[in-house]
């Protein structure tokens, strides 16, 4: 097989995985897409209009147009995370795993053609959450790139840690206790409701270990300029996370942990 | 050319249980082979190496000349895998199943959509394209996994009992259809409980157990081996004494039936002479056993014995 041939062929295996998965949640969106955006508009209610009026501007801006750029990155982050986690583990669970392993796809596109699947359902999050802020605040935008560019970066991380998640889980409560005890916390902490300026050098030294924090700054710089943590540091981080789980993710599909015998 | 070498393969699981001891096995391609063994002998583990569902501990495997540890692209490209259990995403419908698998294997989506399209009409499927997973029968989900298994028309199908719990009818057609699949040129290694099944499709034989070939010929030689026969005859009349026959060894089931023991040496033109010549009428005669089911509990339970039973 030629070299252009074997891409060609790379090419149609990712984008059947890819279209399986989009399919997927796009089918059940009511399920997949729409409670986040019900979650953050009761935020947007509850914390930007409600609570938000007493607290004050943060970071020059009023409370509700500084939490926007958190609350869209919390629905990318778990959303991507989520796609991944259960979509890989019904197909360990099911066994149709068995479908691609049996396949000549090399386990980078295996890898690919999962985390762009929660990539997407990442980004859909992400833009409607971003519509329905349009309800509640005049969003603006201060640089398309950096915005776009982390977006895209916070939902591969994510991808690829649920895909992680997916493959050491050996039941259904194995792929929630991640998200509840671990991504919830890092996400809330992370500087989604508040600036870090607020805490303590003590809690403000211990936040800078929170990947989640970088992302939310550096997202929060893409739509409203500012940002606690410098923009190079931030998307150093970003992008050293995702080498370091995306070859961790690699190895082990290389060695079939969780997925072969 | 071979459509399957395999080498010095051996598997031991976690925990220290060896399913494969060195095992050495090759197929001729256009063969259409059985691999038996009873539940726990190493079949499904030595399937599941070569379709790269299992890592093996050592040894080497050749797929149509790709290398396994070299090429795993080119083996699994070769191969379609029927496996022993349904693993379906269950609510896909039947067609986007095929049409995804053919995706797996870079073929791309309008082609796959006709390749499935054949697939599913050879397997009286087609009908129930748009039917979710979870609502089709046993038998109709066995013979989509076939369908599956063809989508990129692979040059070795595997089927790992592919007919484990689907009726008489069902079974009857996958037959004819893996027998028309085999004549035009897909080599198939099937594993099955159903002796009779290998008997009937299968050219040549390996017997595996405890993770060993303990018997590897063809279906005829193996057969040869056979010493005796032993059938069972329906009687026209009652037998009230059983009558004495050289090289015939008689005992009576009840009044009208006697079982007969025969070895190679007789026939059984000779048979119903003797009998006839003691005014004994037969109505109809039947294997008591499958033949190869008798080698198979023969080899199986005594390992290490098969030229006991040769002799």
């Amino acid at each position: 097989m030629s070299e252009a041939a074997r891409w060609r062929r790379y090419g149609v295996t990712f984008s059947t995985i890819l279209v399986k998965e989009v399919l997927r949640f796009s089918r059940i969106w009511v399920q997949t897409v729409l409670p986040s955006v019900v979650t953050t508009t009761l935020y947007f209610v509850i914390f930007g209009r409600l609570i938000g009026e007493r607290i004050g501007p943060m970071d020059g801006f009023d409370y509700l147009d500084f939490i926007v750029p958190g609350l869209v990155l919390m629905g990318v982050i778990t959303n991507a995370y989520s796609n991944v986690v259960s979509s890989f583990y019904s197909s360990k669970f099911s066994r149709y795993i068995e479908e691609l392993l049996v396949s000549p796809a090399p386990h980078w596109i295996i890898l690919a053609g999962y985390v762009a699947g929660g990539v997407a359902r990442g980004l859909v999050v992400g833009m409607a959450v971003m519509a329905v802020a349009l309800f509640f605040t005049d969003m603006q935008v201060h640089s398309l790139t950096v915005t776009l560019l982390m977006l895209l970066l916070t939902a591969t991380l994510f991808s690829l840690g649920g895909f992680i998640n997916a493959i050491y889980a050996n039941s259904f409560d194995d792929i929630s206790i991640v998200p509840t005890f671990v991504l919830t916390p890092l996400t809330y902490l992370g500087g989604v409701f508040y600036s870090i300026e607020l805490l303590s050098p003590f809690w403000q030294g211990l936040s800078m270990a929170n990947p989640v924090l970088y992302m939310v700054n550096a997202f929060r710089y893409g739509l409203l300029g500012v940002s606690d943590i410098p923009l190079w540091m931030a998307f150093g981080m970003v992008g050293l996370f995702i080498l370091v789980l995306g070859a961790y993710s690699l190895h082990l599909l290389r060695t079939g942990v969780g997925v072969k015998s | 050319m071979l459509a399957l070498d395999v080498q010095q393969l051996t598997k031991t699981y976690t925990g220290g249980f060896e399913a494969l001891r060195g095992i050495d096995l090759s197929v001729e391609e256009g063969d259409f082979f059985a691999l038996l063994g009873p539940n726990g002998a190493g079949k499904s583990t030595f399937i599941g190496i070569i379709s790269s569902l299992v890592n093996k501990s050592g040894g080497g495997v050749r797929v149509f000349g790709h290398d396994l540890d070299r090429d795993p692209e080119g083996v699994k490209s070769c191969i379609g895998l029927v496996p022993q259990e349904f693993n379906f995403n269950l609510f896909l419908p039947v067609i986007e199943v095929v049409i995804n698998q053919a995706g797996y294997y870079g073929i791309p989506r309008r082609e796959a959509r006709v390749c499935a399209e054949r697939c599913l009409r050879q397997l009286d499927l087609w009908d129930r394209r748009h039917t979710e997973m979870r609502r089709l029968s046993g038998g109709l989900k066995r013979r989509l996994m076939i369908a599956r298994a063809l989508v990129h028309a692979p040059r070795l199908l595997i089927l790992d009992e592919p007919t484990a719990g689907v009726d008489i009818e069902i079974r009857r057609s996958m037959w004819g259809f893996l027998r028309e699949l085999n004549a035009e040129g897909t080599t198939i290694i099937l594993t099955t409980h159903y002796l009779e099944e290998a008997e009937s499709l299968c050219r040549n034989i390996a017997i595996i157990n405890h993770g060993e070939i303990v018997e590897r010929s063809s279906l005829g030689a193996l057969l040869d081996k056979l010493h005796t026969e032993t059938f069972v005859l329906n009687l026209k009349g009652r037998v009230s004494e059983l009558p004495e026959l050289g090289g015939f060894v008689l005992q009576a089931l009840d009044d009208c039936t006697l079982e007969v023991e025969m070895n190679r040496d007789h026939t059984i033109n000779g048979l119903f002479e003797a009998l006839s010549r003691n005014g004994i009428e037969v109505i109809s005669l039947r294997n008591k056993q499958n033949r190869l089911e008798r080698l198979f509990l023969d080899l199986v339970e005594r390992p290490g014995t098969a030229r006991e039973v040769a002799a």
